[in-house]
């Protein structure tokens, strides 16, 4: 399962880099989506994916998926929706204001 | 702190006060205050002469950062006091004459006497500091005084050229001193000159050696203007003429002959040190004499005569550390005459170069030019400077009965002697040094007379001054009389400095050398019968003489008529060439793309990933320990890599954004998979939200949705994140098998047992988020808070009537 998981982990990171490298501001923040999503599964991975009960104590099991990773992830999960709904905001006010998402045509200007 | 601690930092005092009696005292030349001090230190001095003399030193200490072993000591012994009292000497001779020279009137003589002292205590510091690190803070300080009064004329371009040359390469060379000064604390353990000396036979076997000498050395060489890092003396010469008469003539420029001098007994005795040493010198004094010839500057003339008699004091010194090598004996006098002309030649030119770049400075001042082609005639308008320039260029050209007869004399027997050495490859290329010694002193009769006769003999032609000329105000003519008689009386009477300045400098030289309670033999006579010395002297003025008369055959030639050195060529292209390289490479990778940025950093991480997988053959797979896959999960499994990897060949932005929020639910699932209820619940609202925002906002870009993208495949893209994707899976396969073949243990058992017993929760994840590390939750709650306050302000705050937003 591990194994498995990892490809997916670098599938994720493959589509998210190569999004991140195109010219679009759209996709720009939609391969930062995909790279949070790649780094929460690789923790969760990481930690191991052995079957056993949801980390509740009243489920009495004998044996609990590792609670850790878990409350790492729900931390993680919240800031980088902070972070992309503010990226969001930006890619929305810099296209009002400049009337292109092109990065290409957002450059500085040459003296900057 | 003794008076030789205050000694040298009076200056500095005395600077500090300088603007106010500057600005206060307006009806008194500011001159006359700074005075005091010079010559009351040279007085101060002058009480130490019976100490060093008999053989005696100073050394105190104070300490300034002890835990590194950088202390403020000072030391004292003939070497540093014969400096001291030139610095404190010419000092005054300087400061006297610039009162006359600068006028209260139109010039801001606050900025020059600040400057003036800065340099002066600065150079009193290099002297006699004792402790490297020290020597080298005091060694920059005369270099950043000396580019400040370079370009104490700011506003001319010249001045700042100038001043920007001489601190580029002073400065390269005062870094390189300072890698050869670590290095030598490196190999001794101490930044104390004297205790580094005590160790000096540990040193020439290390393998340290040799990088720390040449290091040192370009120090040296940079500060002493030494081929090839002469060209910034010349250019110097935009300064006011006190300033070229005292900082590159008598004192700044001898900081590096002191340099090595002081450190011969540390790197001496050995073939490299004498081949570089007295190698550089003695083309550097060919190179300056043949140069001199054919500047048309008065103040060029004697700048490039600097650089060759400087490089005539560094080829003695070199040759003179031969005499290191036979260590103590009766054989080796022979050769310590090449130290002793060191030294006395030192003085020598301190005296005649001073007073003929103050009567250059007369010349100047009173007719308005420095070039020899519009000057002539001078002698019977300007008796008293013309007297004085005799004295000095006479001296400068070897005649007797001046001093710098005796110590060219002294110069030949020294280089006559080293042909006689049979070390260091001396049998084969022994002769080299008399006869490029000889064909110098050739040349430099030749500009002596140039300049003399150019300027005072011929007609004198009204029409080519743009003034009244005649004699300076005797307040001007006093420092040149003094060095002028001091020209003089040290001719007639050498032996004057012989046991009170002399000896004692050549005892800390070449320490070592002597039996105790004696003392180097140092008699200068001003005859000593007919010998080689005096032949190759009569030759040197038959063919100077025979030279000059046939000037004009030769003047029209190509090279006589070349008169900016060819380096200079070098140096000004190479500086341009850097600023043209630079800016290329800039261009070059600052594209100004984001992508292309991105693209840097995310190469280089993988690059940096991978190798250390390879170099380390990191890469293990653990089959062994990994959870089975049930059946259901190779189809969610499939069906997650699918939609992500359709994302780039999506076209359209909508539906873009519907397949990136499938894959968040899809990991919503997972998250469902693996037991993990919390997660699944967050992850499914903030994918719902982010989709809707991400739908709301670009739904209400109306141009936006028409838009149809349509993505380019880029292959380089392509590759880079393929590499990103398999970096990562094969990082975190290897990680995952590393922590189960290193047999670690999670913490988790500890939120196990006690979520319910401490915190009294039994939803572990939550206990651990509230309870055990609760502060993580604070500040991710703040995290959403900033990000929201941001989110209202970028669309309610709006900045109107500005361009960029």
């Amino acid at each position: 399962m591990e194994i498995l998981m990892s490809i997916t982990v670098g599938v994720l990171f493959m589509v998210g880099t190569y999004l991140i490298l195109t010219k679009s501001l759209l996709r720009l923040v939609l391969g930062l989506m995909l790279l949070s999503h790649g780094a929460h599964l690789l923790l969760l991975t990481m930690a191991g994916l052995k079957q056993g009960s949801p980390p509740l104590l009243g489920e009495e099991a004998a044996y609990y998926a590792d609670p850790l990773p878990q409350a790492l992830i729900l931390t993680a999960i919240v800031i980088s929706f902070g972070v992309t709904a503010f990226l969001l905001v930006i890619a929305y006010r810099t296209y009002k204001e400049h009337k292109t998402d092109d990065l290409d045509k957002l450059r500085g200007s040459a003296d900057e | 702190m003794t008076s030789l601690h205050w000694a040298i930092l009076a200056p500095f005092l005395l600077a500090i006060l300088i603007p106010f009696f500057y600005k206060y005292v307006r009806q008194i030349h500011t001159g006359w205050f700074v005075l005091v001090l010079p010559l009351s230190l040279f007085v101060f001095f002058l009480q130490f002469l019976p100490i060093t003399s008999n053989g005696g030193v100073i050394h105190e200490t104070v300490p300034w950062v002890p835990s590194l072993g950088i202390n403020f000591t000072v030391y004292l012994d003939g070497l540093s006091l014969l400096f001291a009292l030139l610095i404190s000497g010419i000092g005054s001779l300087v400061v006297l004459y610039s009162i006359y020279y600068l006028s209260k009137k139109t010039e801001s003589l606050n900025n020059f006497y600040v400057y003036l002292l800065m340099f002066m205590g600065a150079m009193f510091g290099v002297v006699i500091s004792d402790n490297l690190i020290v020597l080298y803070v005091f060694w920059e300080l005369t270099s950043l005084a000396s580019s400040l009064l370079i370009s104490y004329w700011f506003h001319r371009e010249k001045s700042t050229y100038g001043a920007q040359k001489s601190m580029l390469i002073t400065v390269f060379g005062g870094f390189s001193m300072l890698g050869g000064f670590s290095l030598l604390y490196v190999m001794t353990g101490t930044f104390s000159i004297r205790e580094i000396i005590e160790v000096a036979d540990v040193i020439v076997t290390s393998p340290l050696f040799l990088p720390a000498m040449i290091l040192v050395l370009l120090g040296a060489f940079t500060k002493s203007a030494q081929f090839p890092f002469h060209i910034w003396l010349p250019d110097a010469m935009e300064a006011p003429t006190p300033v070229s008469a005292y900082l590159h003539s008598a004192t700044m420029v001898k900081a590096g002959i002191y340099l090595v001098a002081r450190l011969t007994p540390v790197f001496g005795g050995v073939a490299e040190w004498f081949w570089l040493v007295a190698g550089f010198g003695i083309v550097t004094l060919c190179w300056g004499s043949i140069s001199a010839v054919r500047q048309k500057d008065l103040k060029s003339i004697l700048a490039f005569s600097t650089i060759s008699q400087l490089g005539l004091i560094m080829c003695l010194l070199g040759l003179g550390s031969a005499s290191l090598y036979y260590g103590y004996g009766t054989d080796t006098t022979m050769y310590t005459t090449a130290t002793l002309a060191a030294i006395f030649h030192l003085i020598n030119h301190a005296t005649f170069k001073g007073s003929l770049f103050m009567t250059v400075g007369i010349i100047d001042h009173e007719t308005g030019t420095r070039d020899i082609r519009k000057l002539g005639g001078l002698m019977s308008i300007m008796p008293i400077t013309f007297t004085i320039s005799l004295i000095g260029v006479a001296s400068m050209a070897g005649l007797p009965p001046f001093n710098g007869f005796l110590s060219k004399e002294m110069f030949f027997t020294g280089v006559l002697n080293a042909a006689t050495l049979d070390i260091f490859n001396m049998e084969t290329w022994g002769l080299l040094f008399p006869v490029l010694a000889w064909i110098a002193s050739v040349f430099t009769f030749l500009y002596c007379m140039i300049m003399f006769f150019q300027t005072f003999t011929g007609e004198f032609k009204e029409e080519n001054y743009d003034r009244h000329v005649h004699e300076a105000p005797i307040g001007m003519l006093i420092s040149p009389i003094i060095l002028g008689s001091l020209v003089i009386i040290f001719g007639f009477f050498p032996n004057l400095l012989s046991y009170t300045l002399i000896e004692p400098a050549m005892a800390a030289i070449l320490p070592g050398l002597l039996a105790p309670n004696e003392t180097f033999y140092v008699n200068i006579y001003m005859w000593h019968g007919f010998n080689t010395e005096l032949f190759m002297t009569i030759g040197v003025i038959v063919v100077g003489t025979l030279f000059f008369l046939s000037m004009k055959k030769w003047a029209k030639t190509a090279i006589y008529l070349r008169e900016r050195d060819p380096l200079n060529y070098v140096y000004d292209h190479s500086l341009v060439w850097l600023v043209k390289g630079s800016t290329k490479v800039t261009h070059i990778q600052m594209t100004g793309l984001l992508r292309d940025y991105f693209a840097y950093m995310i190469t280089f991480l993988v690059l940096m990933v991978g190798y250390t997988l390879y170099r380390y053959n990191a890469f293990t797979i653990d089959t062994v320990n990994v959870a089975e896959i049930s059946p259901y999960m190779w189809i969610l499994t499939f069906v997650f890599i699918a939609a992500t990897l359709s994302i780039p060949f999506i076209n359209h932005r909508i539906t873009a954004i519907i397949v990136v929020g499938i894959i968040g639910f899809l990991l919503a699932l997972f998250f469902v998979v693996f037991r993990a209820p919390d997660l699944a619940l967050t992850q499914l609202l903030i994918e719902t939200v982010m989709v809707v925002l991400l739908l709301l906002a670009f739904y209400h870009l109306p141009e936006l949705r028409k838009e149809k993208f349509t993505p380019r495949f880029k292959m380089t893209n392509a590759v880079i994140s393929v590499a990103v994707g398999v970096v990562v899976t094969l990082t975190a396969l290897s990680a995952y098998a590393l922590s189960h073949t290193n047999n670690m243990n999670p913490i988790s058992d500890f939120f196990v047992e006690n979520s319910y017993d401490l915190a009294g929760g039994k939803n572990m994840v939550n206990v651990i988020l509230v309870d055990f590390r609760g502060l993580d939750t604070l500040l991710e709650v703040l995290v959403l808070g900033i990000a929201a306050l941001g989110v209202v302000t970028l669309i309610k705050l709006r900045m109107t009537g500005r361009e960029d937003v």
